[in-house]
C-alpha cells in the first residue's frame, strides 16, 4: 500500500527476536490433546526452553493460544471471546486433528476446524500428536515470526489502523 | 436366584400389571407399562428382599423404524449393594407423552433424565429441573432420534459464531 | 424487587482448575457457596450418534477418546460388551494381558489425578514427580501398542497383537520402582499440615448419599461402601488375582486421596501377579471366525484368510439381536456400555454409562455450604474427565 514502515529493518529483527523467544501460551486445553500439551510442559519435553515459560491462565497476559482438542459449537463463542481478549501481537497453533479440521468427529456439535472461527498460524496434525509435535509446531512458529515484516503486526489494536 | 426373585415379587405385588420378563446372556430385563413406573421403582427400592439402592444407568432408545411399539424405550439399570445383583427395567413411551420421573427415588436420575430429554425429547413429569444438559439451550431438534442427520443441519455452510454483544 | 445479597460468579469453561471445559455457576454469600450449578456439554462430540453409523470394530476407536486419561480401560469395557453379545470366550493369555494393561492404565490415571489435584491446591512439585512415572508407563504402552494416549489395542476377541520380548523386563523394573515413588508422594503430601487443612473435612458425602446420587468408584469407597466391579462382578479373570479394596471412613477429600494412593499400590500388586503368572497361548479368540480377523502372518500367505480379513474390516460382523450391559471398574468408577443390537453390522444404540457424569451430579451437594476455595478441592477429588461426561 505504500506506507513507510515505522521501524527500520534492523530494529524489526530485534523485535521479532524478542517476540519469538518469549511466547507465553494461554491455557486452552479442551480434550485429549490437552494431556499431551501438559506433558510437553513437564520435565521430559520441557517447553520452557523454547521460551514458553509459563502457561498464563488469563488471556490478557498471553500471546499464543494453543487450541488443543475438539472445538464444539457450544464452546465456540467462548473461544472467540478469549481470542479477542488477547492483546496484539498474538498467534494461534491448532494442535491435533480436531482443532485442524474436526478430526474423527464429523457430527452435529463439532466445528470442523478452529480456522472457521479464528485465524490459525500453525497446524499440528495427529490424534494426538506427540509432544515433540507441539515443540516442532512452536519452532515453526518461531521461524514464521522471525521473518515477519514491519507493519504486519499491530503494536496496538486500534480500530483505525496499525501503527508499527 | 435373586433375579427371578424380583420378577416373582413384582408379580405378587402388582398382579394387574402386565410384566414381561426376558433373560439374555445372563441378564434379566422386566418390561413395565409406563403408567406404573413410579410404583414399581419405589417398590424395588424399598422392598426388604430386593433393596435396589443404586441406579446405575438410564438409557433412552429410538425405535422409529420398527413400527409396532411406541417409539421410545427407556431402560433403567438397577443394582443392589446388599444382595449384589443387577436388574434392568424397560418401559415404552409414545412420542409426545410424558413419563413419571424417578428422581424422587434416586437423585442420580436427575441428570440422567435430563440427558434423555436432551437427546430424545422425552418429557419427564414432575422433574425438578428439566432442561437441556449437553447441548445449547437454543438447539433445535433432538440428536439421537433416528430422523436427525449425523452431521446436523446446515453442515455444508460455514459456521459463524455470534457473540452476545454483537447480536 | 428486593436486591439480592448473593453474588453470582462464573467459573468459566476456560479455567486452569476445572480439569477441562466445565462451567460452574456459583451463587455466593460472601465466601460461602449457597448454590452451585454445573453446566456441561462444551465437549459434546456426538460419540453415541456417531457409533450408530460405524461398524462394531470401527466404533472401538471412538471409545479411546472418552476417558482419555486411561484409554485401554474404555476399550476393555466396550470389548466386554460386544463379546458378551456375541458370546465368545477369550483365551487366558489375552485375559491376563488385558488385566495387566487395565491396571497399568489405572496407575497412570491416578498419577495424573494426584498431579493435577496437587497442582490445583498449590503443590506443584508433585506434578513433575508424577509425570515422570506416567511417562514411563506411556513409553511402555507405546512400545506395545504404538500410541501413547489412544491405543485401541484391546480388540473384540482379544488383543491386536502379542507383546514384544522387551516389554516384560520394563514392566518388572517399573513394578519394583513404583512403591518407593508412591512413598515419595506421601512424604510430600500425606502428613503435610497445609494439605491436611485444605482437604480434611471438605466435601463430605456419606455412604447413603453417595448411593442415592449414583456415585461409584473411589469416591464411594472413601465414604465406606464397598462396591468395586472387579470384586462384585469379576470380569476378564480378575477372580484369579489377589488384591484388596482400599476403603475410607469419613468421605472427605483427604480420604479420597488416601484411597487412590492405596489403589495405586494394589494395582501394582495385580500387575506383578499378572506378569509372574502370564500363561502361554493365543492372544485372541481366533476360532470365532466371523469376528476376529486372522493373524497377520496368515493373511499374507493364505487367500482364504485374506478374504476373511477383508470382509471383517469392510463389513464387520453381525451379532445376534438383543441387548447387553457390561461394565468395568475404571479409575473414575463404574464405566459401562449398554449395547442394543438389531442384527445388523452397526450398533443400533450404544449408551455409555460414564462414571464422571453421574459423580458430577453430586457436586452441588458436596460444595453447598462450603467456601469458594474448597470448590477447587472438591472438583479435584471427584476426578472428572470431560471427554467422558460430555461424550
Amino acid at each position: 500500500m505504500g506506507l513507510e514502515p515505522a521501524t527500520p529493518a534492523s530494529v524489526q529483527e530485534v523485535i521479532n527476536w524478542a517476540r519469538k523467544n518469549s511466547i507465553w501460551p494461554v491455557t486452552f486445553g479442551l480434550a485429549c490433546c490437552a494431556l499431551e500439551m501438559m506433558v510437553a510442559s513437564s520435565a521430559t519435553y520441557d517447553i520452557a526452553r523454547f521460551g514458553a515459560e509459563v502457561f498464563r491462565p488469563s488471556p490478557r497476559q498471553a500471546d499464543l493460544m494453543i487450541v488443543a482438542g475438539t472445538v464444539t459449537k457450544k464452546m465456540a463463542p467462548m473461544l472467540k471471546r478469549i481470542w479477542e481478549q488477547m492483546p496484539e501481537p498474538k498467534w494461534v497453533i491448532a494442535y491435533g486433528a480436531c482443532a485442524c479440521s474436526g478430526g474423527i468427529f464429523q457430527t452435529y456439535n463439532v466445528v470442523q476446524g478452529v480456522d472457521q472461527i479464528i485465524p490459525v498460524d500453525v497446524y499440528v496434525p495427529g490424534c494426538p500428536p506427540r509432544p515433540e509435535g507441539l515443540l516442532k509446531g512452536i519452532i515453526t512458529l518461531q521461524e514464521k515470526i522471525a521473518v515477519e515484516p514491519a507493519g504486519q503486526r499491530n503494536l496496538v489494536s486500534l480500530p483505525w489502523g496499525n501503527n508499527g | 436366584m435373586d433375579r427371578c426373585l424380583a420378577g416373582d415379587l413384582l408379580k405378587g405385588k402388582f398382579p394387574a400389571a402386565e410384566l414381561k420378563i426376558e433373560e439374555f446372556r445372563g441378564e434379566t430385563s422386566i418390561t413395565v407399562a409406563a403408567q406404573e413406573i413410579r410404583e414399581v421403582m419405589t417398590f424395588l427400592k424399598e422392598s426388604e428382599n430386593l433393596q435396589y439402592d443404586l441406579l446405575l444407568d438410564l438409557a433412552g432408545a429410538d425405535f422409529a423404524g420398527q413400527a409396532t411399539y411406541p417409539r421410545f424405550m427407556i431402560a433403567y439399570l438397577l443394582h443392589s449393594t446388599k444382595f449384589n445383583n443387577k436388574l434392568r427395567i424397560k418401559t415404552w413411551v409414545a412420542e409426545g407423552s410424558g413419563l413419571e420421573t424417578v428422581s424422587g427415588i434416586w437423585k442420580a436420575a436427575n441428570w440422567l433424565e435430563r440427558e434423555a430429554y436432551d437427546m430424545f425429547g422425552i418429557k419427564f413429569n414432575n422433574h425438578p429441573d428439566l432442561k437441556r444438559i449437553l447441548l445449547t439451550e437454543d438447539f433445535v431438534g433432538y440428536p439421537l432420534r433416528k430422523d436427525f442427520p449425523l452431521e446436523g443441519r446446515n453442515f455444508d455452510q460455514p459456521f459463524n459464531v455470534c457473540l452476545e454483544e454483537e447480536q | 424487587m428486593a436486591e439480592s445479597r448473593f453474588m453470582t460468579i462464573n467459573m468459566g469453561p476456560q479455567h486452569p482448575a476445572t480439569h477441562g471445559v466445565l462451567r460452574l455457576l456459583l451463587e455466593l454469600d460472601g465466601e460461602i457457596v449457597v448454590k452451585a450449578e454445573p453446566h456441561i456439554g462444551y465437549l459434546h462430540r456426538g460419540v453415541e450418534k456417531l457409533s450408530e453409523s460405524l461398524t462394531y470394530p470401527q466404533a472401538l476407536t471412538l471409545t479411546d477418546r472418552l476417558d482419555y486419561t486411561s484409554g485401554l480401560s474404555n476399550n476393555l469395557a466396550y470389548c466386554l460388551a460386544v463379546e458378551k453379545l456375541l458370546d465368545i470366550k477369550i483365551p487366558k493369555r489375552a485375559q491376563y494381558l488385558r488385566v495387566l494393561f487395565a491396571e497399568l492404565q489405572r496407575i497412570a490415571a491416578h498419577l495424573l489425578w494426584v498431579a493435577t489435584h496437587a497442582l490445583d491446591l498449590g503443590a506443584m512439585t508433585v506434578l513433575f514427580y508424577a509425570f515422570r512415572e506416567r511417562e514411563t508407563i506411556m513409553e511402555m504402552l507405546e512400545l506395545v501398542t504404538g500410541a501413547r494416549l489412544t491405543p485401541s489395542f484391546i480388540r473384540i476377541g482379544g488383543l491386536a497383537a502379542d507383546i514384544p520380548d522387551t516389554f516384560l523386563p520394563l514392566v518388572k523394573d517399573f513394578v519394583i520402582d513404583l512403591p518407593k515413588r508412591i512413598d515419595e508422594y506421601e512424604t510430600l503430601l500425606t502428613d503435610n499440615i497445609i494439605w491436611k487443612k485444605r482437604t480434611q473435612d471438605i466435601a463430605i458425602m456419606s455412604g447413603a448419599e453417595c448411593l442415592d446420587y449414583g456415585v461409584t468408584g473411589p469416591v464411594l469407597r472413601a465414604s465406606g461402601v464397598c462396591y468395586d466391579v472387579r470384586k462384585a462382578y469379576p470380569y476378564s479373570s480378575y477372580e484369579d488375582f489377589d488384591f484388596e479394596i482400599p476403603m475410607g471412613k469419613k468421605g472427605d477429600v483427604y480420604d479420597r486421596y488416601l484411597v487412590r494412593l492405596q489403589e495405586m499400590r494394589q494395582s501394582n500388586r495385580i500387575v506383578k501377579q499378572a506378569m509372574d503368572n502370564l500363561p502361554e497361548g493365543p492372544i485372541a479368540a481366533f476360532d470365532a471366525l466371523q469376528v476376529v480377523p486372522p493373524a497377520k502372518e496368515a493373511v499374507t500367505r493364505d487367500i482364504a484368510a485374506l478374504i476373511r480379513h477383508f470382509k471383517i474390516m469392510q463389513e464387520g460382523f453381525q451379532p445376534p439381536q438383543g441387548e447387553v450391559y457390561a461394565s468395568v471398574e475404571s479409575s473414575k468408577g463404574e464405566l459401562g456400555f449398554y449395547l442394543i443390537s438389531d442384527g445388523s453390522n452397526k450398533p443400533f444404540r450404544m449408551k455409555i454409562r460414564p462414571p464422571s457424569f453421574v459423580n458430577l451430579g453430586a457436586l452441588p451437594k458436596m460444595i453447598e455450604g462450603q467456601m469458594v476455595a474448597d470448590v477447587v478441592a472438591a472438583i479435584g477429588s471427584i476426578d472428572i474427565v470431560l471427554g467422558e461426561i460430555d461424550r
